[in-house]
């Protein structure tokens, strides 16, 4: 067990946007007993900026971001992209500034959170169960697989839900289109790749899909909801928090 | 080739309009990637393999102007000629004279992406030149008047019939759909060509530079036809393409056929080491090597030297997301996918390709796939932060991104601002909370998505601490 308080790192999409999937990610913690703090000074990690090409920009928030952790022994959240891009460019792109070092203990002390819970708590079994039978899909973003390494540990935590059903899809491991700025510079592109991955949600027959990543569901549900489909991306963290 | 690398955006648009078209590039990307897969799994000690494969590469690379001097001078000393040609221009004009100086009237290529790069057979054509390509897939290129859509597969993007169509109009082949009898076709035809070409023109796989070998892998046997047949042998390589030793070279050659196409070997393998010697019974009387930097001294000096680690193998275009629903045409320029997006801009200049760096969502999937494990994304990011990059974004885009600074510098204005912004969206609120018809910049993402308006409660602002 943690001696000090867990901090969360909200991120800026589940804090403006998705308040429910922290919701859900408190609810987890308080259940297994975790103490948790949300440090007041965080906002971004500045990853939105340093993807367009704008490093100066991204080199303030991250500094930023350094500074409004740097007191906290373990640091989770609900985003595999934000917590690969802190681990794996954020200590490169602060090399020179005074937060470089700090930067690097904060790698290594940031945690996804299906991550942070079967790795680092080990509990991969939470106990939760469903009321009805759930067929479920599990998108990985990309950036929590590819350059966080986070695949393992949602499945896991989901395996043993009672009641839940993981469902394969074809070409899972494709990108759902997002990437940021690319999804407004090149929008017909992002478009296509959106539409192929929502088919294939669609032809599995699942009743829900789940991703650890707010950005993909944010792209993913736009283009169910304009498409008038009724099929929904959530958050694992989310589901969990309800089932237990 | 003429580059129109500056159009990505609306060539794009041709393949993502056109169903069949769509489809073809789809098919044509999965296949080997799905293949390469396979072949992958049953690899032992594969990821060994790609470390040393990566290693060599990168030794070669620190090394590169002492191994190419060891190239040459193992090659000069079996009587083979070195040229150096400091850019496209010099390259195209080097090899032409060689060719005039031969009164070649025919010239046979095998496929090389450098004398795509170089527009070598334009200028051979200008010059009274007849030439043919001989790599089926060129082939095809060339008689339809195309240009090669995958650095691997040429042909990617043409269907059988379209291809079969071709055949008969310009060979005069009954139309038929069995491939086997179009290559007997385009066999025979180019059996011809071998046998009257004056010189033949190959690329480089790979050069050794220990012994001075050239390496060329090959699956159709074309290749050892333009290096033997014709009585010059004209072999064209980009500087980069050496590596030191034949321990080097065997870990790549064992990658190669693996990533690029998912066969275990590929079917030839073919080691020059000069011109005809004497005794030997057969091979060109003379070789000719045209090394061609055309720019990449430059990235080796730079910060994307590690584009030159590539080794053409095509696999992070047929893992790429982007590529596979857009096809190589769209890239405008010799090279696709996502190592085009890096060295098209690099090659040609910033300007000339201002989008290619963004046409990537930064899925890292070319990354995973890359046998020598060349950080693409990173690359397409650290081109993203060049300031012609920069420019080409807008002064709009600078503006926002200060004020985003701004913003999430100060956390008290961070909290006002996102209150101020569900206020400000409310008259594009919908009833599911979504914003519909927001203007601006929102407008891209919303002609095909909702947008949610941001919570009535932020996270933090429901936040209480621990349950206790
Ligand atoms: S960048 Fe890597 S994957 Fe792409 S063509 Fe070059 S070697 Fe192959």
């Amino acid at each position: 067990m943690p001696e000090k308080p867990v901090a969360i790192f909200a991120t800026c999409l589940v804090d403006s946007l998705y308040p429910d999937i922290g919701m859900g990610m408190v609810r987890v913690l308080d259940r297994l007993g975790i103490p948790h703090t949300l440090p007041p000074a965080q906002t971004c990690c500045g990853q939105p900026a340093f993807n367009a090409g704008f490093r100066d920009d991204a080199r303030a928030v991250g500094r930023a971001f350094v500074r409004a952790f740097r007191d906290c022994e373990a640091i989770v959240a609900p985003s595999g992209s934000c917590v690969a891009y802190v681990r794996s460019h954020l200590p490169h792109l602060l090399d020179g500034t005074p937060e470089h070092g700090e930067a690097l203990g904060l790698a290594e002390r940031t945690w996804e959170f299906s991550e942070y819970v079967v790795d680092v708590l080990h509990k991969p079994d939470l106990g939760a169960r469903l009321e009805s039978p759930l067929r479920v899909a599990l998108h990985n973003g990309c950036h929590a697989m590819r350059f966080g390494g986070i695949e393992r540990q949602p499945r896991i935590l989901l395996e043993n839900v009672r009641g839940l059903t993981l469902a394969d899809f074809e070409r899972s491991e494709e990108c759902c289109g997002l990437g940021g700025l690319f999804s407004v510079k090149m929008p017909q592109i992002s478009t296509a790749m959106m539409e192929d991955k929502i088919a294939a949600l669609l032809a599995s027959g699942v009743d829900v899909v789940l991703t650890g990543d707010a950005g993909c569901l944010m792209h993913l549900n736009g283009g169910l909801a304009r498409a008038g489909h009724s099929l929904r991306v959530r958050h694992y963290a989310e589901l969990l928090g309800e089932a237990l | 080739m003429k580059p129109v690398a500056k159009d990505f955006i609306p060539a794009s648009r041709i393949a993502l309009a056109d169903d069949h078209l769509r489809k073809a590039i789809f098919a044509g990307a999965m296949r080997p990637y799905l293949q390469a897969a396979e072949r992958w799994a049953e690899t032992s000690g594969r990821e060994r393999l790609r470390t040393q494969a990566r290693e060599a590469r990168v030794r070669a690379l620190r090394k590169l102007p002492e191994l190419l001097e060891r190239l040459e001078k193992n090659l000069l000393s079996r009587g083979a000629k070195v040229l150096w040609a400091a850019d496209a221009e010099e390259a195209n004009r080097l090899i032409a004279q060689e060719c005039v100086a031969r009164d070649a009237r025919l010239v046979v290529k095998g496929k090389s992406m450098v004398t795509e790069e170089t527009g070598l057979n334009q200028h051979l054509e200008r010059a009274g030149m007849e030439v043919v390509e001989s790599d089926l897939g060129e082939f095809i290129i060339q008689l339809a008047g195309e240009t090669p859509s995958h650095i691997i597969a040429p042909v990617l993007h043409k269907s059988k019939d379209a291809i079969a169509k071709l055949f008969s109009e310009r060979l005069g082949l009954p139309l038929t759909d069995d491939p086997a009898e179009m290559m007997r076709a385009a066999r025979s035809y180019l059996r011809e060509k071998f046998l009257r070409a004056d010189v033949g023109i190959s690329g480089v796989n790979l050069a050794v530079a220990e012994t001075g070998g050239l390496v060329l892998v090959t699956n159709e046997g074309n290749g050892r036809m333009v290096t033997t047949l014709p009585r010059t042998h004209i072999a064209v390589m980009g500087l980069e393409r050496v590596v030191e030793s034949w321990k080097d070279l065997a870990s790549i050659v064992q990658l190669l056929p693996r990533v690029a196409t998912g066969q275990s070997v590929s079917t030839y393998v073919s080691i020059i080491h000069g011109p005809r010697q004497q005794g030997e019974p057969d091979g060109p009387e003379e070789l000719v090597l045209v090394i061609v930097d055309n720019g990449r001294s430059a990235i080796l000096n730079s910060d994307y030297a590690e584009s030159l680690l590539c080794i053409r193998c095509g696999a992070c275009l047929n893992a790429c997301p982007v590529y596979r629903r857009v096809g190589g045409h769209a890239y405008g320029w010799v090279y696709p996918g996502p190592i085009g997006s890096v060295i098209s801009p690099l090659l040609l200049g910033l300007a000339e390709a201002p989008d290619l760096p963004m046409a990537s969502s930064l899925c890292g999937a070319c990354r995973d796939a890359c046998p020598v494990k060349i950080d693409l994304p990173e690359m397409l990011v650290r081109l993203r932060a060049e300031p012609p990059m920069r420019r080409k974004g807008g002064r709009m885009m600078s503006l926002g991104m200060k004020m985003w600074r701004y913003v999430m510098l100060h956390p008290s204005v961070y909290r006002w601002g996102l209150a101020a912004t569900r206020f400000l969206t409310r008259p594009w609120h919908g009833e599911d909370g979504s914003l519909r018809g927001l203007p601006g910049p929102a407008s891209a993402w919303l002609e095909s998505r909702d947008l949610p308006a941001p919570a009535p409660r932020s996270f933090r602002a429901l936040y209480r601490g621990p349950e206790r």
